[in-house]
């Protein structure tokens, strides 16, 4: 059989932070993307978030980077108000038939002034505001929407439902934009994969009609408050009462609405999410009004991914959140102001009666119809729970060949794993498409570069509100006229959000109307927006370098929120000090160097060897690093996944799949003992068992070295025989041993090692692992008494019908809590557990036959001495820190680095996978590229100072200073010497500069009068 | 208002310049006397730097880099170290107390090292007075 000739581009479905990294991936490793978005701007759910957990980022502030990245991405083109209408073909080449509806406002000629939606007379409510406030029939769908252009709602506006009624709109449109004879477009592309990341839907809570939403107004979703505490929201970031705008003092929130509750909801599974955005929320509403009361009503906290815990316990402790553990099953009005009243048991066992002013339903998320008929249409399976189903081992491939999914439509998961799966499924495409990699995309093209060099200085300053993040507590209109009196500056103007995609535009247009040669943006940090701007002053045909960022945001109005008038000066002196610095910048030229287009893979676990295959199967060769004489690590000591898969069978297959693909060269009992090198060109050490060492050559890499298992030293264990940990009890229970065999009484303790003062954390994979044994034990032999105590049962997302299975067996959960941890004793030939029972309020004895601690998963001592040598941070729990926990979840703050696996993180093995395919595809975008572009701050020689003192040479850590001969010599005849730089070796760290007394060498973008200027330009006022 | 020292920072791009961001980010509030200036490493901060800020009003200025032996760039923050002890000499020459000139170290994820180093040398030099203070009283 012939086998289809395979295209090289992508469908994504889904414009939301999943798909749009996905997109962006594949993008930049060199597939075309068609991203499909259902409504008129891409963003997704994100871009309706005030903040994220657990840095309490700005949402809006770490996507727009993302969204303006894609709107400008020369091989991604986006389509909106479109929906895939029809599929035929076969995987690899697939026709995609994709509906466009009618904007009604033509994208070309539309400015996005805003004009048509101030005259517009109709109103109604706002899907993303979520419902709390009103737009207008003619809108645009967020303010810094990609694309930035308008829309007119058809269901809405009154001139399309009756001609000759309105057209207000078309008449003030200065720009002709508004198109009432739109029409619908259908659209065929040929590509070669689909994936699928439509998202989900919040749960709506009015069918169910106990919690009084939609008939009291007090009763909001978690997603309206959200839009309630956002600074673009309806209320502009203020929480006040929807019903009366009284302030709010007390605030419940109630848990697991639409998640774990088939009877009024239908719904089994736990969305995941919902438990800390309670808690990010509760912190938020207490942030925006000191004195206010909060209380979450829970089942368990399910608080279960990197930093949750650590977040859950400050809110606790230090911010006074108030955690109920109790489900509430109603809310009531109590009088006629718009109070609501709350009953419930309370963990003493009394009904109690509370009042509050508002009550905030924290909605589950679902996937709705619309999608489960576009799942249909392509033909894909999908869980009993309505998401995407595939194996654990390939948790982003469907059941149809060609057609991969992502994100929340693949099951209910926070951001940082959205973004995770958005990557893996660019990974898993890139496989499956590798013959056709670079068939359809084309080179980004900039436009020359002006030549300013002949020019003074024009500075044009722009000073970002960040929404209220800035402008919240800074003056900007004082900011802006001080920045006007300073030297050279042309130009200032304010922006909502400087990263925003049509602020992209007006700086281009300003460079280009003010002849503006340097920019000054006083914003957030350059450590995550520099970048964005460099970008842009490139498509402005201006060097890159050319702008500098004030940082009056992290190092101001955030720090100084308390203070607005010395947040004022200050803001005023780091606009002052950025400016003077970009007075004397000059266009600096970027430098390339080819990349060796090879992988190293650290790890031969689970992880790694997904990752090295990856890489392997996308046409890369790869390194993969083991130190033990045998690959597998920790899932070797698995039996089953969470969904039931054979865990030993598919780490079999998978280990012969690495023996056998030739791209992949197998360094088993070998370490890492050395690195040079930076990224595209890596020089890494390997040392192996007999002391032999070999050096290679790589352009990436990737660590995966796993975690371990923590050893107890508390319940008896390593004292009492029969106390045991969980991986030590599935062996024993794999061999039949007597003890398990014959055991009638079997104890679990969750926790153990986890979530304690010294490991303030989850490890993620414990609840599900010992549900799965305690069922397991149970379908033996129904006869057996089976305790869970658990301090919250974590069974998130679709794991949650393990836990309902469990106790329909007659599994026993008991509750404990830190400060009354269960007590184990040997008692002859069995172990007596004690215990409070929380439900009957009083002590209990269990006598067990075996007890089976779920011990904590701990980082390697390994990971130590990898980051020293890579130069990559540990967190304060000894695993790798990621550069942004939201948006570069594989990826190192050192270019060139990634991680996957437990290394990052205790994980289960379908997340491990996802993240090893992430890092693959993070990895591919730059081997897939013929040279990486380095930095171009590094060490310059002035030869009219340098006289080869050659002290810098000592000091350079990266031997990238040489002396040579200079073209002149000394009045004795001696050869004048004089130090020279080698560009590629150089990392600009500036130890020459602090060193040289002579001024004889510099940074590039960091000089000495550069810094000097930026000093007194501080010390100016 | 009471004397308001003004400090200079020197912030590495890789540790300490992240911790500020991270403390903004976790809302830590800290003396606004502190003007940071972003530098690639600790090891890049001139000698001369110092005694420019000192002889141009500033009344404090702190160095802050990685951890030793965490440094980006190997061991840029020892030769910082090392340097410091040259700067220190040299502030002793022009007549400045050693106390208004401060290194220390700091990870990204330590912004509340980073809070305490900021406070420390704001009130430190606030008890100190205005730099110079001296020779005008002399």
């Amino acid at each position: 059989m012939l086998e289809t000739k395979k295209v090289g581009s992508v469908m994504i479905v889904g414009g939301g932070v999943t798909g749009i990294q996905a997109a962006l991936d594949l993008a930049d490793a060199g597939y075309f993307v068609y991203l499909i978005e259902k409504s008129g701007a891409i963003g997704g759910a994100m871009a309706q978030l005030d903040k994220t957990f657990p840095t309490n980022d700005c949402s809006m502030c770490i996507i727009a980077p993302k969204l303006v990245e894609c709107g400008r991405h020369l091989n991604i083109r986006i389509l909106t108000l479109s929906t895939v209408a029809g599929i035929s073909g076969s995987a690899g080449n697939f026709k995609i038939t994709v509906k466009e509806r009618p904007r009604y406002v033509d994208v070309d000629k539309c400015i996005a002034c805003g004009l048509c939606a101030e005259k517009c007379p109709k109103k109604v409510s706002d899907e993303y505001n979520a419902g709390t406030g009103r737009r207008k029939a003619v809108f645009l769908k967020y303010p810094q929407a990609v694309p930035l252009k308008y829309q007119i709602d058809p269901e809405a506006c009154l001139q399309l439902k009756k001609p000759g009624s309105c057209g207000l709109c078309e008449k003030v449109c200065d720009a002709g934009a508004i198109n009432f004879a739109d029409t619908e477009k259908a659209h065929a592309f040929s590509v070669g994969a689909l994936v699928l990341a439509p998202g989900f839907e919040p749960f709506n809570p009015e069918a169910a009609g106990i919690w009084g939403f939609g008939k009291f107004p007090n009763v909001i979703t978690s997603l309206q408050l959200e839009r309630y505490l956002s600074a673009t929201g309806p209320t502009d970031g203020h929480l006040a009462r929807p019903s009366d705008g009284k302030p709010v003092r007390k605030i419940a929130f109630l848990q697991c609405v639409g998640s774990r509750d088939e009877n009024k909801c239908g719904k089994g599974y736990c969305s995941s999410i919902c438990c800390m955005a309670a808690i990010k929320e509760a912190s938020m509403v207490k942030e925006h009004m000191p004195g206010l009361s909060a209380s979450i009503f829970y089942m368990d906290m399910r608080t279960h991914g990197k930093g949750f815990d650590k977040y859950y316990e400050q809110a606790k402790s230090e911010l006074g959140v108030r955690f109920v553990r109790c489900r509430v099953h109603g809310v009531e009005p109590h009088g006629k102001n718009g109070d609501l009243r709350l009953r419930y048991i309370n963990e003493q066992g009394r009904q109690v009666e509370e009042y509050y002013d508002m009550v905030v339903l924290s909605v589950g998320i679902e996937t709705p119809k619309h999608m489960l008929d576009m799942a249909d249409l392509v033909g894909i399976q999908m869980t009993a729970n309505n998401f995407a189903a595939a194996s654990d081992f390939s948790p982003v491939t469907t059941s149809k060949e060609g057609i991969f999914t992502c994100g929340a439509f693949a099951g209910p998961k926070d951001i940082p794993q959205s973004v995770v799966e958005g990557s893996a499924a660019a990974a898993a495409v890139a496989q499956f498409l590798a013959p056709a990699r670079g068939k359809l995309t084309r080179g980004k093209a900039y436009p020359e570069e002006r030549d300013v060099s002949m020019e003074a200085p024009r500075i044009g300053v722009f000073v970002c509100h960040c929404g209220s993040n800035i402008a919240g507590v800074v003056d900007v209109v004082a900011v802006e006229k001080h920045a006007a009196t300073l030297p050279f500056v042309v130009h200032v103007e304010r922006n909502i959000f400087a990263c925003s995609e049509d602020t992209q535009q007006t700086l281009i247009s300003r460079i280009k109307e003010k002849g503006l040669n340097r920019i000054v943006v006083a914003a957030c940090t350059p450590r995550t927006h520099e970048y964005l701007f460099r970008g842009t002053l490139k498509a402005a045909g201006l060097n890159e370098y050319m702008v500098e960022i004030a940082n009056i945001r992290n190092h101001n109005s955030w720090v100084h929120a308390e203070n607005q008038q010395v947040a004022t000066t200050k803001a005023c002196d780091l606009v002052r000090m950025a400016v003077a610095k970009i007075t004397s910048s000059v266009p600096l030229a970027a430098v390339t160097v080819p990349i060796v287009p090879k992988g190293l893979v650290i790890g031969g676990g689970l992880a790694g060897m997904t990752a090295a295959l990856s890489l392997a199967e996308q046409g890369f060769e790869v390194h993969l690093v083991e130190k033990t004489d045998k690959l597998g690590g920790n899932s070797l000591n698995l039996k089953h996944t969470y969904s039931g898969e054979h865990v030993p069978m598919k780490v079999a297959k998978l280990i012969d799949r690495i023996l056998l693909n030739e791209k992949v060269i197998l360094h088993k009992e070998s370490v890492v003992s050395g690195v040079e090198g930076f990224v595209g060109n890596f020089k890494t050490t390997l040392k192996n068992v007999n002391g032999r060492s070999r050096t290679i050559e790589h352009g990436v890499g990737i660590v995966a070295t796993g975690g371990k298992i923590y050893s107890p030293d508390e319940y008896g264990y390593k004292t009492i025989r029969r106390v045991v940990t969980s991986i030590e009890f599935d062996k024993l229970h794999d061999l039949k041993e007597t003890h398990v065999k014959r055991g009638k009484s079997f104890v679990f303790i969750q926790c153990v090692g986890s979530r304690e003062k010294e490991r303030m954390y989850c490890s993620k994979v414990c609840c599900t692992h010992s549900v799965q044994s305690a069922i397991e034990l149970k379908r033996e032999d129904s006869s057996r008494n089976v305790y869970i105590l658990y301090r919250d049962m974590r069974t998130y997302g679709e794991r949650e019908s393990l836990y309902k299975k469990a106790r329909q067996m007659g599994v026993v959960f008991i509750n404990y809590e830190l400060h009354g941890k269960p007590k184990v004793t040997a008692n002859g030939k069995s172990i007596d557990v004690e215990l409070w029972d929380h439900v009957l309020h009083r002590p209990l004895l269990i006598k067990a036959d075996m007890v089976i601690l779920a011990a904590a998963i701990v980082a390697n001592k390994d990971a130590e001495n990898l980051a020293k040598l890579y130069n990559i941070p540990l967190e304060e729990n000894g695993f790798f820190q990621e550069a942004h926990v939201k948006l570069r979840p594989v990826d190192f703050m050192t270019d060139g680095m990634f991680m996957a696996g437990l290394a990052h993180y205790p994980k289960p093995v379908d997340e491990s996978v996802a993240q090893a395919l992430a890092a693959s595809a993070r990895a591919a975008t730059l081997l897939s590229r013929k040279e990486v572009t380095l930095d171009a701050v590094k060490a310059i020689v002035d030869p009219a100072f340098c006289d080869g003192c050659a002290l810098c040479i000592d000091v350079c850590p990266y031997q990238a200073i040489t002396l040579v001969e200079k073209d002149a010599v000394t009045a004795d005849g001696q050869a004048v010497k004089i130090v020279a730089i080698n560009e590629a070796q150089c990392k600009g760290c500036g130890l020459c500069q602090g060193t040289c007394p002579k001024r004889g060498v510099y940074v590039a973008g960091f000089t000495l009068d550069q810094l000097r200027d930026q000093v007194r330009a501080a010390l100016q006022a | 208002m009471g004397f308001e020292p003004k400090i200079i920072a020197f912030c590495c791009n890789w540790c300490s310049y992240a911790a500020a961001d991270l403390a903004g980010t976790a809302r830590m509030q800290y003396p606004h006397n502190v003007r940071i200036i972003r530098v690639m490493c600790s090891g890049m901060v001139h000698p001369e730097l110092v005694l420019d800020a000192l002889s141009h009003g500033a009344d404090g200025v702190i160095v802050l880099g990685c951890h030793l032996g965490e440094c980006h760039y190997q061991d840029g923050n020892r030769k910082a170290l090392a340097r410091s002890e040259v700067i220190t000499e040299l502030l002793e020459d022009f007549g400045y107390e050693t106390e208004r000139y401060e290194i220390s170290w700091l990870s990204s994820s330590e912004p509340d090292r980073l809070v305490k180093a900021f406070t420390g040398i704001t009130e430190r030099v606030r008890k100190m007075g205005p730099v110079n203070a001296r020779d005008l009283a002399g």
